[in-house]
């Protein structure tokens, strides 16, 4: 990246330098622990280096030495905004392998909290995000308030806040509460009005639209050769979203749409997943009205599940994105081979090229339009 | 007016002595007010545990950061970080010497107090430059950088709109403005000097979505990160007190002062609580910006600058000028200066909303895929 030319004529000669901004790992505007040292030319970011590594904790190959049960609390730690969506990779992964068939109720309830947790998810993404672009926490509040609706929902459920470890193989651990219809349907009146006040206060807000758009375009080809998944491949305005291109679960039996972008730009990203949470809300709606009745764990499921020889690479939707889990079994009760694939991490890595050029405030704002979870980059 | 001793001197100093006292005590409460406002506008409670309703939250705030350790960074430039805290905070109390609360209460009447104001407010720019310069700190220094690009710019809007009033006073004496304005305030008159005063008064007052050389979450607090304890509190306090300033000035040039919508011989206690009424609700709107809008760019905030407010702020002297020397009525100067505040409006809007033309960065800057 060449450097601005300051010389004026008739002046001497002004030697200037670029200068490293440390971003992270304790920096406000950091997500998780994450540290990008920024070169800066005055106010324009010319070089941008990412430092990861800072919460690698051995989640891929811990579970290499777990029961297949044990394993499932690994996943809600390798994305900690996205736990059900993970569970339900993994659980779904070795259902396959071994040929369990789950229950048709464990397969709703799967659904409806994986999509309630997808709208978690993004209500903390325009949380962060809003303090990223500067409002002072008042946009914050405001998505945490209806994310603590769903959270205390999935703690009377799970009797977790954070860690649910509620997905079992063949079914769920045990049966949701009797009042489950009564609260979900609850749950979606206040969302949908929370929802309200969000594209109000955020998405709608005319100094948003003057920050995020245009900013950060990406095109197709660019984000498929990147790697790129979810909400920011879906900005573009590729059509591709896994529980409708390679239905996993019970996703092909709802009516939803998929939202795309135009541009591929921050704007893009934001009401894609605005857009996105309306659609959670459909599904879950119609997963509601179709729930039937009965046992939430497959039939003969023994104690110690015995995994046949072979492997699998199993894959679902998660709200960053694809998040993907590859099995290697050996006919034991534990994983030969146990990888994960991150959303997060495939998506930061096109962090240099989205953001070199870019104004330093903006710089903060892509990393925030990533919507990075850092222990799905680190594992 | 009447004096608070017999000599003259005494009495200036009597004044000024209140002054400094009742202005920290005062940003000690307003800090309160600006916590629990803010709590409610984000459904919390704010402070609520030190006093009854947390009342004794500033105070207890301020024991701690006078007691705190002075901390200075060990390749600091020693004498420009210790005088950049000083060189901030002096101007501000310099600039309410000049303001008027009431027709009794102030300290100095002067005949050419608004430009005293302009002129002593705007030095402050220097102490924020040398913050950022001696902390040794990289955020510092672009908050720094950034803060002197940004304050200098808004001076000139904001002294063209008191240009505007002072037009149409006559007068450059704050008293007299105030005065002026018994019927009608200048408001009526001046919609749009007004618009671009509280507009460029919130960028002096580096308050979102202005926020840029303090940006938390790009420069960790710019220049004043790295002061901590009483030294950072004098930040704080200069940027509360010039809060207040700001909102008593436009109070006194745009809304009326203590006069309007009564008579000029108001009683004391209801020149009092005119003041204190519309200043609070400058003061309020403030903190309201505060946390609804998100942050400019710094470019995009030089655009709004010099490419929307300074050429509205000619246009509204201009008008001024045209009815002055023509002798036109004065509700030609209510509509032409409402119609170019419409104008206004809908320029920023648009170029907001629909096209972005004004805001745009260079191309360059914008494709991706080329760095790799």
């Amino acid at each position: 990246m060449a450097t601005t030319d300051y010389t004026i004529p008739g002046e001497p000669d002004l030697e200037t330098i670029d200068i490293n901004i440390n971003v992270g790992p304790q920096h406000p505007a950091t997500h998780g622990v994450f540290r990008m040292v920024l070169t800066v030319d005055g106010e324009l970011v010319t070089d941008v280096d990412p430092v990861i590594g800072y919460m690698h904790r051995g989640n891929e190959k811990l579970p290499e030495n777990c029961d297949y049960r044990q394993v499932i609390g690994y996943h809600d730690r390798t994305d900690y905004l996205a736990q059900f969506n993970t569970e339900h990779c993994f659980v779904e992964a070795v259902e396959k392998l071994t040929g369990i068939t789950p229950t048709e109720r464990s397969q709703y309830i799967r659904v409806i909290l994986a999509e309630l947790n997808r709208i978690t998810s993004h209500l903390m993404f325009f949380g962060a995000f809003s303090t990223d672009v500067g409002i002072f926490g008042t946009a914050f509040m405001y998505a945490f308030r209806d994310r603590e609706y769903v959270q205390d929902f999935f703690e009377e459920i799970t009797g977790e806040r954070l860690m649910y470890n509620y997905f079992r193989p063949g079914g769920l651990a045990w049966d949701v509460p009797d009042n489950f219809r009564e609260r979900c349907t609850q749950i979606i009146g206040q969302i949908n009005s929370g929802l309200k006040d969000l594209e109000g206060l955020l998405v709608d807000n005319e100094i948003v639209l003057t920050r995020c758009r245009g900013l950060s375009r990406v095109s197709i080809e660019d984000a498929i050769n990147w790697g790129l998944s979810g909400p920011l491949l879906r900005a573009t305005g590729l059509e591709y979203d896994l529980r409708k291109a390679e239905p996993y679960s019970i996703y092909d039996r709802f009516q939803f749409d998929i939202p795309t972008g135009e541009n591929g730009d921050v704007y893009d990203r934001l009401l894609v997943r605005f857009e996105e949470m309306r659609q959670s809300v459909r599904i879950v709606e119609q997963a509601l009205a179709d729930m039937p009745d009965g046992p939430i764990m497959a039939e003969g499921m023994k104690r110690t599940l015995r995994v046949p020889e072979g492997e699998i690479y199993m894959r679902v939707e998660g709200p960053r994105g694809e998040y993907g889990v590859y099995i290697v079994a050996t006919g034991t009760d534990k994983p030969y081979r146990h990888k994960v694939r991150g959303a997060s991490f495939s998506n930061l890595s096109a962090l240099r090229a989205m953001s070199v050029g870019n104004y330093l405030s903006d710089v903060i704002i892509i990393l925030g339009s990533i919507d990075i979870v850092l222990c799905e980059v680190d594992r | 007016m009447f004096l608070l001793a017999d000599n003259v001197w005494l009495d200036a100093f009597l004044r000024m002595a209140i002054v400094a006292v009742l202005v920290p005590v005062g940003v000690i409460l307003l800090t309160w007010v600006e916590r629990k406002v803010i709590g409610r506008l984000q459904q919390r409670l704010g402070p609520m545990h030190v006093g009854p309703y947390g009342l004794l939250q500033g105070l207890a705030d301020t024991i701690k950061l006078m007691t705190k350790e002075d901390v200075r960074p060990d390749s600091a430039d020693r004498p420009t970080f210790e005088l950049a805290v000083f060189v901030i905070v002096v101007p501000v109390f310099m600039a309410a010497v000049a303001i008027p609360f009431t027709s009794d209460i102030f300290v100095r009447n002067m005949a050419l107090g608004l430009f005293y104001f302009l002129a002593v407010s705007s030095l402050g720019i220097v102490g924020f430059v040398m913050a950022g310069w001696g902390s040794d700190n990289k955020y510092a220094l672009l908050g720094g950088v950034r803060a002197g690009a940004q304050l200098i710019s808004y001076e000139i809007p904001l002294i063209l709109s008191a240009v505007a009033v002072a037009m149409l006073g006559q007068s450059l004496s704050l008293y007299t403005l105030v005065e002026l304005q018994d019927n009608t305030p200048f408001i009526a008159y001046q919609p749009l000097a007004f618009v671009i005063f509280v507009i460029a008064g919130l960028a002096e007052l580096y308050r979102q979505p202005f926020d840029i050389p303090v940006a938390e979450s790009e420069v960790v607090g710019g220049p004043t990160v790295e002061y901590s304890g009483i030294r950072w509190s004098m930040f704080q306090m200069a940027e509360f007190v010039s809060l207040v300033l700001i909102s008593a000035l436009a109070s006194l040039i745009f809304l009326g002062g203590w006069i309007w919508p009564f008579s000029a011989d108001n009683a004391t206690w209801l020149q009092i609580a005119l003041m204190a009424t519309k200043t609070s609700a400058f003061i309020l709107f403030f903190m309201w910006m505060r946390v609804t809008v998100p942050r400019l760019r710094i470019d995009q905030l030089m655009a709004l600058c010099w490419q929307i407010l300074l050429p509205f702020a000619f246009l509204q002297i201009i008008i001024n000028g045209l009815v002055l020397v023509y002798d036109w009525p004065t509700w030609t100067l209510t509509i032409l200066s409402g119609a170019a505040t419409i104008a206004m409006g809908t320029l920023i809007y648009y170029v907001s909303r629909r096209s972005g033309v004004l805001y745009q960065t260079s191309g360059a800057a914008q494709r991706v895929g080329s760095v790799l």
